[in-house]
């Protein structure tokens, strides 16, 4: 049996008063993760991975998830894994459109990194010319949003007591996935469909119980085709996600890619330095599904220290060509000791444009500190 | 007399050493290059059929105040008939990295082929490896360092015989195929004429000047055959920083095998 965990404490502090009533100035919160493995036998184990944050100003962000929860079992020829799962697809630094399997934690961060646990059948089958793999979704989980005092929200709240499905199995809907991936020479490329609940939802004008006007999530069927790939160029990492759905509105398509550069041992010393350049372009009715992935170009210098404590310093940009809205984000890291670690996080919205949907994040400018002590 | 061709099992190597033979200019027989390369692959040919081993490695960094840091990896590697070894390394410390994986698919000809498992996020990255010189996870070891030695990855040109640490050495230079991407101009190394183990190797870098020292020693025998270090120590001159390597449970012949090494175990390495 093999524990794990880590306890962090985090604290926002934004630089303008919100846009929208009763949004908070700062915020503190502290949130652990704690993990169990144990081996029952050389192919099975088992995995659980709980989470939990307390937030002191949006009772939204004080939630909890089972992140993993899955028994699995391999043989040289195949691999299964039963309960709760994560699965990562795609490619990319910046968007990540195509990573459709686990539901966004939205409130947990705004790149949509963070995920929640899936209810899943997961097989496996490797073979020499690439994996297949199949998913059996069950059980659809919820996307989370900022509630009343949170920032990074909608100008009216959306009201998660108050979901609709098309499909009237609701939340028991069985969603099912298969995908093919490989590796050619240089290129690893996926290739996947999707059928079943939309992981995003159309958020819907509604009332809630007081009469007053919120936003309701109502998650469609559809089916999606996606792929993504990563390819070695000579010095250069290429990388790009693309799908097509169908199901929402009038079928549409989205594809972000971009390339990676890293210098290394910059200056006589052992620093890399890394450049990402990115654009993504997302076609759906802007309308029906508004998005801020429409017609964007993403730039980033990463630097790894390389030193004792693995300090990295990342700084982006995200420009929407159409409205001129611009995000400016750092991100520094650096371990403390041998089990603690420091990020700093700061994110300024500039120049953002009332047409574009990001607009509602135009006074969330912030400073994230956040320190973590592993166990 | 006549010139005598080692039997070289690496056919890759053959036409190199033709080439070399017309270029002979000397009296001498075997030229310095010649004796240089089949010291190298002699000392390949000792390691040929190990077929796989898993060991635990520590990783020591120290700063130039004297300051630690430590790593621990766990490594499998698998003998490829033909090609380079393939590789997965685990880390289980530090804590926050714990988890994290590389797999390596290292290649005679051409760039290693590598991945980068981040378990937090369950997300399996491509690494481009065409850049050798980086560091390895902040250590003095660049990625150069850490990976498979091919014979076919260097050039090379035997110097002299001396002792080092009261042991017979072969003394020779290599130099990077690879030339462009390499953090080195070249290096010198000893191998002891026993038993053809790798002792110390002096890193130059693209100024020509010293860069670091590698010693190993603490070696031991597997299988009746196979010499692996306990302890090697990597010095750089020019920061005072230096990173030590300790090994523990070298177990060979454990039963991996290619499905082992793929992106399917790669992400549930642990």
């Amino acid at each position: 049996m093999e524990w794990k965990g880590d306890l962090s404490v985090d604290g926002f502090l934004f630089l303008e008063n919100g846009a929208f009533p009763h949004q908070d100035n700062q915020s503190l919160s502290v949130a652990t993760n704690f993990e169990v493995y144990h081996d029952i036998r050389e192919n099975l184990s088992f995995t659980i991975e709980a989470f939990y944050r307390l937030d002191s100003e949006d009772k939204e962000r004080s939630h909890g998830d089972l992140s993993l929860a899955e028994l699995l079992y391999f043989t040289d020829n195949w691999e299964l894994t039963v309960g709760f799962g994560r699965v990562f697809w795609g490619a990319t630094e910046f968007a990540h459109l195509v990573d459709i399997i686990n539901q966004t934690d939205q409130v947990e961060a705004i790149d949509g990194e963070e995920k929640l646990g899936q209810p899943m059948v997961h097989l496996t089958v490797p073979k020499d010319w690439g994996v297949i793999e199949a998913f059996g979704l069950p059980w659809f989980r919820e996307r989370t949003f900022p509630g009343i005092n949170g920032r990074f929200r909608t100008p009216l709240v959306v009201d998660t007591d108050d979901t609709t499905y098309e499909s009237s199995s609701k939340d028991h809907h069985l969603d099912l996935a298969l995908r093919f991936s490989t590796t050619l020479a240089e290129a690893d490329i996926g290739l996947y469909h999707f059928i079943g609940t939309s992981r995003d939802p159309v958020l819907q004008l509604s009332l809630d119980q007081d009469f007053n006007p919120v936003l309701h999530p109502h998650y469609e069927q559809i089916g999606q085709t996606g792929m993504d790939f990563q390819l070695i160029a000579g010095e250069w990492l290429l990388k790009g996600e693309a799908y097509y759905r169908t199901g929402q509105s009038r079928s549409y398509g989205a594809t972000t890619f971009g390339f990676e550069y890293t210098f290394s041992a910059i200056a006589d010393s052992l620093m890399d330095l890394g450049l990402i350049g990115e654009y993504v372009y997302d076609d759906r009715d802007e309308g029906w599904l508004p998005t801020i992935n429409e017609n964007d170009i993403m730039g980033g210098l990463r630097l790894a220290v390389n030193d004792m404590d693995d300090s990295t310093i990342l700084l982006g940009v995200i420009h929407d060509i159409d409205f001129g809205s611009t995000i400016i984000a750092v991100e520094a890291s650096r371990r403390i000791g041998e089990s603690v670690r420091l990020n700093l996080d700061a994110s300024i919205f500039t120049n953002m444009d009332a047409r574009d949907p990001a607009f509602s994040l135009a006074r969330d400018d912030f400073i994230k500190l956040e320190m973590i002590w592993y166990w | 007399m006549t010139c005598r061709i080692p039997h070289l099992t690496k056919t890759l190597v053959i036409p190199f050493l033709l080439s070399q033979l017309f270029l002979i200019t000397t009296a001498s027989c075997e030229t310095a290059e010649e004796k240089g390369l089949a010291i190298a692959v002699e000392a390949s040919r000792r390691d040929d059929g190990f077929g796989d081993y898993t060991a635990d490695m520590l990783m020591i960094l120290k700063n130039k105040q004297g300051k630690e840091s430590r790593r621990s990896i766990r490594t499998k590697t698998l003998e490829v008939p033909g090609d380079g070894d393939k590789s997965l390394s685990i880390f289980d410390t530090p804590r926050d990295v714990k988890g994290t994986a590389f797999l390596t698919f290292s290649h005679k000809v051409g760039d290693d082929d590598q991945w980068l498992y981040l378990p937090a996020l369950k997300r399996v990255k491509r690494i481009n490896s065409r850049n050798k010189s980086g560091s390895f996870m902040g250590s003095e070891f660049a990625y150069e360092d850490i990976s498979s030695q091919e014979v076919e990855k260097y050039t090379y040109k035997h110097l002299r015989e001396e002792d080092y640490n009261g042991q017979a050495c072969f003394v020779g230079e290599s130099y990077p195929v690879d030339k462009k991407n390499s953090g080195y101009t070249k290096r010198i190394s000893w191998l002891d004429k026993a038993e053809y183990r790798l002792q110390k190797v002096e890193f130059y870098d693209r100024k020509q000047s010293l860069l670091k020292t590698l010693t190993a020693k603490g070696y031991q025998q597997y299988l009746g055959k196979f010499w692996r270090p306990d302890e090697m120590n990597m010095v750089n001159h020019q920061t005072g920083k230096s990173t030590r390597l300790t090994w523990k449970n070298y177990k060979f012949r454990t039963g991996l095998s290619d499905k082992d090494f793929n992106s399917t175990s790669l992400k549930r390495a642990r």
